[in-house]
């Protein structure tokens, strides 16, 4: 099978990168292991909340300049502060393009709301989803917090408790209906994409609309956890037609419908334009020629390689076993490419769960294209993009999805610059 | 000795961090709310079936073995095998419903029905037939049923084609499967046209009997062993004794051969797995080396919407029939979403399946209607059935549609 780029892993970085490509006349395959991490999406995308010595960050512009100088490991720093603005000005238009609705801006950091209630910067969030333009600024001042009875994945009291620090009034609603009593026979089962499914029909939207409206009485909004519209779009709109009162949207722990929407929609785009999406493969193999990548092997596709002028390795880090840690070293499995990580494995990690720890920043060392290198000397035609780069952290950092795609477009300006048929990036 | 390799277990059941995406991706899950979804029948429902054997819960019958979740599946656990093996190790052992042994039993059936074809399907198509199998059987009256040919396709390879084909300078091995052999002998025969214009003469197996996919799917373990050998022994015959690899039609069947056999038969294939394939894959690989070359002659334009079967999108193998597709000229092929028709081989002839099946393929069949397309082109026999039955399109194999248009 020719392609003239082949990526390797089908998440926000692989797909970002796919769609770009194809945009540029490239025939283009994914091929995934399953279903990516944009199942756990938050509803936003993060593009730099915090500096890595913990100051936080306003105007993610500004923090990635920032950054740049003083922690020049960074895969932003290896970007460029140019680049990194000006393919974070694309970004919203290629979510946008592919049927996902987002506000935000790159200057300006908003605050999401997360499961728990907290307040975390971010940068672009999908619509519907409760914001704030600063810590505690909430568009209300009386709010009925509503759950599904039995699900198990969304915390009202601990939503209100935050709420309660900056002076909302909560309330909690809590709404049940027998098309529901179906899924709560195995209790385990009342998950988000089950629930919607059942808010998918008419009537059951519908009798949620009416306890709403019941609720909303004496509030100025509801809030209400994502656990609608799975394969409808009007959904929240025919509640708040309905309802007459604001209603916000919270993400809910995983899976997570508005990542499974955007899951869809980025495929779905990456299709029609063109690109071979290979969803459930694996692969296996490489074969390298005077330091190009020529053909890799898949564990479907058995003797017929997949073969192209670029590859894109996008398979993540450690939840996606794009790297794999082993007792004493970390390994990225297709490529062996060299990997920046620590010795000792006690170094790896403290005892805190959330500290900063020293594996999320471990990754396949790149040259400053991105390109991979293994045994010293970068793969002329290989890059890397996304969550199995080294030098940042993540979750610290609050620049996972930032990283994902700024670096998805930076390698694939760079292929499409590199191949017969340049394209203005701009 | 690597202790972390040797205590993995089984269909990577360990692999699970119960994310559940799987359950999202279940077309069962989604419309019917009996099944727990794969999660829950899977991984989580296995532990306590490694605890107590009697854990074992009936609404596993619910999975249709689709393998979608698999596909899903973000840590590569065998979500699918974890449910039908549970069934072979811990469900009912012996199927005694009339309906199912009938259903499961596509060999006997078709053997019996094929030489009054004619009267068997004048008689099925019948309302008053229909309500008394829908009654006595449990095969729903809504359900159309599929034809049979009037006279096997072995039997006319054996009569018109055998002595021709050994002229061919190469030779390959082709596994019919009972839908070609009973109720579609024409594709096979496009088959050999397809083969022969590609200088590839084509031979049966030695002893060939139904891949046993409904047996499984049925309860009928035992025989689906027996069935399943004797595939194995003449598979084994022709790739290493003759040389032959093994081609089939049938994404279902292929699926089976390759993978439900060890995976839940316990059958050792590896030796020969490599050489069993869709022959759509053989053919793709033929023409990109350069090995063959096909010519068509000018046809009207067609507008084909291809359907990826479950089974297909398990292998991954749907590129290679949707790219023979697009060589042929004039031929203009749309891709449907890969999602599930609802009709899992057997399964949407139960009676109590009818109205899930159909609720599954919902999304399919509308976008058949809107999609603009002349005929649909699917590599699986019940997918096609149940396409048909529930659109106003037809639906063809793509190897009909390509040996349709040769020159």
């Amino acid at each position: 099978m020719k392609f003239d780029t082949v990526i390797i892993g089908g998440g926000l970085a692989g797909m970002t990168c796919g769609i770009r490509l194809a945009q540029a006349g490239q025939r283009c395959a994914i091929v995934s292991q399953g279903q990516s991490a944009i199942h756990f999406s938050s509803g936003s995308f993060d593009l730099l909340g915090q500096l890595p010595d913990g100051e936080p960050v306003l105007d993610p512009e500004a923090g990635i300049a920032e950054l740049a100088g003083r922690w020049p490991s960074h895969p932003y720093a290896v970007i460029g502060t140019e680049n990194c603005a000006r393919y974070a000005r694309q970004v919203p238009e290629l979510l946008r393009e592919a049927g996902i609705r987002v506000t935000g801006q790159a200057q300006h950091n908003h605050f999401r709301i997360t499961p728990m209630g907290k307040s975390r910067a971010t940068w672009l969030t999908i619509d519907g989803y409760l914001t704030t333009p600063q810590i505690g600024e909430f568009p209300f001042k009386r709010v009925c917090i509503v759950n599904i009875e039995g699900f198990l994945d969304f915390y009202p009291e601990f939503i209100a408790e935050e709420l309660r620090k900056f002076g909302i009034e909560c309330r909690f609603g809590n709404f049940n209906h027998p098309d529901l009593e179906l899924i709560r026979r195995n209790p385990s089962e009342m998950r988000s994409a089950n629930i919607a499914r059942v808010f998918d029909h008419d009537a059951d939207l519908e009798a949620l609309a009416a306890e709403l409206r019941r609720l909303a009485a004496g509030c100025d909004a509801l809030i209400l956890p994502a656990l609608i519209g799975i394969n409808r779009n009007d959904s929240l709109e025919f509640l708040k037609q309905r309802v007459g009162h604001p209603i916000y949207l919270l993400p809910t722990l995983p899976p997570s419908i508005p990542g499974i929407r955007a899951q869809q929609a980025l495929q779905h785009r990456f299709r029609a334009l063109g690109g071979e999406y290979f969803l459930g493969d694996c692969v296996l193999s490489a074969q390298t020629e005077q330091g190009r990548v020529r053909r890799v092997f898949t564990a479907n596709h058995g003797d017929i390689p997949f073969e192209a002028d670029h590859f894109v390795l996008a398979t993540g880090s450690f939840f996606s076993k794009g790297l794999v840690a082993t007792p004493d070293r970390i390994v990225e499995p297709v490529f062996e490419a060299d990997v920046v990580s620590r010795p000792g494995r006690a170094e790896w990690y403290t005892l805190h769960f959330f500290d900063r720890h020293e594996y999320q920043a471990f990754g396949v060392r790149t040259d400053n294209r991105l390109r991979v290198i293994r045994q010293g000397a970068p793969l002329e035609n290989l890059y890397c993009v996304g969550a199995g780069l080294a030098g940042f952290h993540p979750v610290q950092e609050g620049c996972g999805a930032g990283v994902s795609m700024l670096s998805a477009l930076y390698a694939a300006e760079s292929i499409a610059r590199a191949s017969d048929k340049p394209v203005a990036f701009d | 000795m690597n202790i972390q390799q040797n205590s993995v277990s089984e269909n990577n059941f360990e692999q699970c961090i119960k994310c559940t995406i799987c359950t999202v991706y279940c077309p069962v899950a989604a419309a019917n709310p009996d099944y727990p979804g794969p999660k829950q029948a899977g991984p989580d429902g296995e532990r306590l079936r490694l605890k107590r054997p009697d854990f074992f819960d009936n609404a596993l019958k619910y999975c249709m073995n689709c393998k979608r979740c698999e596909v899903a599946c973000p840590s590569n656990v065998r979500i699918g095998d974890i449910i039908q093996a549970a069934r072979i190790k811990y469900g009912p052992q012996h199927n005694t419903s009339l309906r199912n042994f009938v259903l499961a039993n596509t060999d006997l059936v078709g053997s019996l029905a094929t030489p009054f074809a004619p009267i068997v399907n004048a008689t099925v198509k019948l309302k008053p037939v229909r309500l008394v199998m829908d009654k006595v059987m449990g095969i729903d009256h809504r359900r159309i049923f599929p034809k049979y040919a009037h006279g096997t396709f072995t039997a006319w390879y054996r009569r018109h084609a055998a002595a021709a084909q050994e002229a061919y300078p190469r030779q390959v091995a082709y596994f019919h499967g009972c839908y070609v052999n009973y109720n579609n002998p024409q594709l096979g025969k496009d088959l050999l046209k397809i083969m022969n214009a590609l200088g590839y003469g084509v031979q049966l197996l030695d002893k060939e009997q139904c891949c046993g996919v409904a047996l499984i799917s049925n309860g009928l373990y035992k025989q689906a062993r027996r069935q399943a050998e004797t595939n194995l022994r003449s598979i084994r015959t022709s790739v290493k004794g003759r040389e032959l690899d093994v081609i089939t039609t049938s994404s279902t069947c292929t699926f089976t051969l390759r993978d439900e056999y060890p995976h839940l038969l316990k059958l050792e294939n590896a030796d020969v797995r490599d050489h069993i394939e869709l022959a759509t894959r053989y053919l793709y690989r033929l023409l990109q080396t350069g090995k063959g070359q096909l010519k068509f002659k000018e046809a009207a334009p067609l507008r084909v919407a291809y359907h990826t079967p479950c089974h297909m999108e398990k292998m991954g193998w749907a590129y290679y029939s949707i790219e023979l597709l697009r060589m042929i000229p004039g031929v203009e092929v749309t891709v449907l979403d890969s999602q599930c028709c609802g009709i899992g081989g057997t399964y949407g002839f139960k009676k109590e399946n009818y109205e899930v099946a159909q609720s599954i393929g919902a999304p399919l069949f509308r976008q058949i209607e809107d999609s603009g397309a002349d005929i649909v082109a699917t590599d699986c026999e019940t997918c096609k059935w149940q396409i048909e039955m529930s659109t106003s399109k037809p639906c063809e194999h793509p190897l009909h549609i390509l040996a349709s248009r040769l020159a």
